[in-house]
């Protein structure tokens, strides 16, 4: 009676997970094509996660939808543009170069040109002119006369 | 000069994008549905299943679509909000009741009050895909064109309600 308890118990999991397949469509050459799809778009629930990998349920909807589409034969493009006609841009993680997206494409070269081009310039200036010693003439004979010492006693 | 200016401008530029980053909502994303037409369906009434609503019906009225459902917190907040300005007449409501159930919705109305001309039953919620529905409460604003003129994501608030769609609304209606 024990064993079949503990049998049972262990059975349990199963049980619970049988909820977590339906997601899972029947056909593995659409759903590849779908989580393909899909890990490029974004979740509007939760925004920092795939339209793949969430679990809200519009995303649920959402992948119901491509899978739909997929199987009535509409190219990837097709798809994506059904997507951002009624979500916008903000569904793509790859943004379109657009006049509004313009800083965020090329920003971090602009960021890059002029940092490179300070340095650059702050580099040139100072091989240039070399900062002038500010030691005395006499100052200067006792440095280097205290260098050759050191050299000779280490010889 | 320069060597003290240089950086105080670069933080003072970083400061002010960080500034209006502070003030800006994620959630609120934009809809690409403002100034399109407003997508057709027709779908069954939820107090009356074997009638239908379209929106191609409401050609000629400037008219809300609000997207509601029974399960949806925000909503609440909103409700005694639509109740009120329905009793107003000045601008017809009618509901998308999303990814609802016919008895919890019927159940919802019954306690708060219905502020709606009708509710059409989007069961499945492929009427709130069309119209890019992602966080309920939505409440679109259509012409007599049948063009959405404004979108209010999350609750319509009394404050909105008054500087903005209502304005809007006396200024679809003159047209």
């Amino acid at each position: 009676m024990k064993r079949l308890l503990i049998l049972l118990l262990c059975l349990m999991p199963v049980l619970a997970f049988a909820g977590e397949a339906k997601d899972i469509a029947e056909d593995p050459v659409v759903e590849k094509r779908m989580v393909g799809l899909a890990e490029n778009l974004r979740c509007l629930v939760c925004q920092n996660e795939s339209l793949a990998s969430s679990h809200a349920e519009l995303a649920e909807d959402l992948r119901r939808e491509v899978r739909e589409q997929i199987k009535k034969g509409m190219t990837d493009k097709e798809i994506v543009d059904y997507l951002v006609a009624r979500y916008g841009d903000f569904v793509l993680y790859d943004p379109p170069v657009k006049s509004y997206t313009v800083l965020l494409w090329f920003g971090p070269f602009a960021l890059f040109l002029i940092g490179g081009g300070g340095l650059f310039y702050q580099l040139r200036k100072r091989r240039s002119n070399p900062p002038e010693s500010e030691l005395t003439p006499e100052a200067e004979q006792r440095a280097a006369a205290l260098l050759n010492d050191n050299k000779e006693n280490q010889a | 000069m320069m060597r003290f200016m240089l950086p105080l401008v670069a933080f003072l530029v970083l400061a002010g994008f960080l500034y209006v980053g502070l003030g800006l909502n994620p959630r609120e994303v934009p809809s690409p549905l403002i100034g399109k037409p407003a997508p057709a369906f027709t779908l069954p009434q939820l107090h009356e299943p074997n009638k239908q609503f379209s929106a191609q019906e409401m050609k000629g009225k400037v008219w809300l679509l609000n997207v509601w459902s029974s399960w949806c917190v925000s909503c609440r907040e909103e409700h005694p909000v639509l109740v009120d300005l329905s009793r107003q007449n000045i601008v017809p409501v009618y509901g998308l009741d999303y990814k609802d159930k016919r008895e919890d919705g019927e159940a919802w109305l019954e306690r708060g009050g219905n502020p709606y001309v009708l509710s059409a039953m989007d069961a499945e919620g492929r009427v709130g895909i069309d119209y890019g529905v992602y966080g309920v409460p939505e409440t679109y604003v259509i012409d007599k064109q049948g063009i959405i003129q404004y979108k209010e994501i999350g609750p319509v608030t009394p404050q909105n309600l008054k500087n903005k769609i209502l304005p809007l609304v006396a200024q679809l209606q003159a047209k």
